[in-house]
């Protein structure tokens, strides 16, 4: 190549880059640029702004990292909100553990089971009161204030995921009130997601980082990268509830 | 000059009879013990009225949008009115909710599952401005 060749390539090289910069800073209407929209669609809600249908929160279960008897997760669970770890009939269990074992071949799986905050889910629908609802961003949850403690979706849920207080409770956290007479299961760590934090403490508290948490929606997360690659999934896929957690290797 | 010196002793008068009947006064107040260093977010009497509906308008907001914190959450008003004796809202008799439900016969149902004593983040959020 010639030097003249050389510097009208170079020449061109500096125009087009030149122009990738100047349309990163292009004026849409006064006062919002390329670069603003692109930065804020579809972005999380940020703390003070009510929750938006464009994220939808979930969680990746590993099954092939979850080491069988590791309790992590909820132990976790039961710091972060507050719950005593006992487990009778009669006391709140937002996780369980679950250990699976093939009887033909003898394959052993193990996986944390909570709240799988379905697209669809069976609790709200039998809920006399609107106690049991779902949040815009996909977080299945019980407002308390209405719920009477019928424990209807309790009987609904496939998964066993909810629990019903049954005692006085005067050791609960600032930022998960819970109280005797209603129902509650796993929140996905509401409280943490509304801060603007991106983890939940089952999901920070994994040794082997099997669980992962993220927007479903959102086609760049580690969440979505993952489900695109590998073969995830939902738990009682049969009825069509789609699920917001998701399981791979079991 | 004469009237105005009369107008001006007749409301010295009332002001010291004022004081004098709410110091010696007859009717039982509650009595709480808590910081009255800084402002609430609206005068005493304005939240004496109207506490609960401030606190149900932002429960919604709270539950199903997702809003939290604000002037109003229930976590600030536990910031500031925890108890100095024992840093709690309830559970004395001078705790500065329970003092004053007591007091009008209301029932206080909130602290049946939120919790009365003010946590890090409670410290924290009341804090900052």
């Amino acid at each position: 190549m010639s030097e003249v060749d050389k510097s009208r390539v170079a020449a061109r090289r500096a125009l087009v880059a030149g122009a990738a910069a100047a349309m990163a800073g292009v004026l849409l209407a006064p006062g919002i640029r390329l670069v603003e929209v692109a930065r804020a669609a579809p972005g999380p809600n940020k703390p003070g702004e009510p929750v938006s249908s464009k994220v939808r929160w979930g969680l990746l279960i590993d099954a092939n990292l979850c080491t069988e008897g590791c309790q992590e997760c909820v132990l976790a669970c039961n710091r972060e909100n507050g719950l005593d770890g006992r487990t009778r009939p009669t006391d709140s269990q937002w996780i369980r553990k679950v250990e699976l074992k093939d009887l033909r071949s003898g394959r052993k799986a193990s996986a944390p089971v909570m709240c799988q905050h379905c697209a669809e889910p069976p609790c709200v629908d039998v809920c006399p009161t609107g106690a049991s609802f779902k949040r815009a961003d996909g977080i299945v949850l019980v407002d308390r204030h209405t719920c009477i403690g019928c424990r209807y979706c309790m009987m609904a849920c496939p998964y066993k995921a909810r629990s019903f207080i049954h005692e006085t409770l005067t050791t609960q956290k600032p930022e998960v009130p819970r109280g005797k007479g209603c129902v509650e299961s796993c929140t996905l760590c509401v409280h943490r997601i509304d801060r603007g934090e991106r983890t939940t403490a089952c999901a920070q508290a994994c040794p082997t980082k099997a669980i992962i948490f993220g927007d479903l929606n959102d086609p760049e997360s580690e969440i979505s990268r993952r489900v695109a690659q590998v073969k995830t999934t939902q738990l009682r896929a049969d009825l069509r509830l789609n699920t917001g957690v998701r399981y791979a290797g079991l | 000059m004469n009237r105005r010196l009369l107008a001006a002793a007749c409301l010295a008068v009332a002001v010291l009879a004022g004081a004098a009947q709410a110091e010696g006064s007859r009717v039982p107040q509650p009595k709480f013990s808590v910081d009255t260093s800084t402002q609430c977010v609206a005068p005493p009497e304005e939240m004496r009225r109207t506490h609960m509906d401030l606190l149900k308008h932002r429960r919604d907001r709270t539950v199903h949008q997702g809003v939290r914190g604000g002037d109003e959450s229930l976590t600030r008003c536990i910031a500031c009115h925890a108890s100095k004796t024992d840093g709690a809202a309830i559970g004395a008799p001078d705790a500065f909710c329970q003092s004053c439900h007591a007091y009008v016969g209301v029932k206080l149902d909130c602290f049946e599952c939120h919790q009365g004593r003010p946590g890090a983040a409670a410290k924290m959020s009341a804090r900052s401005p």
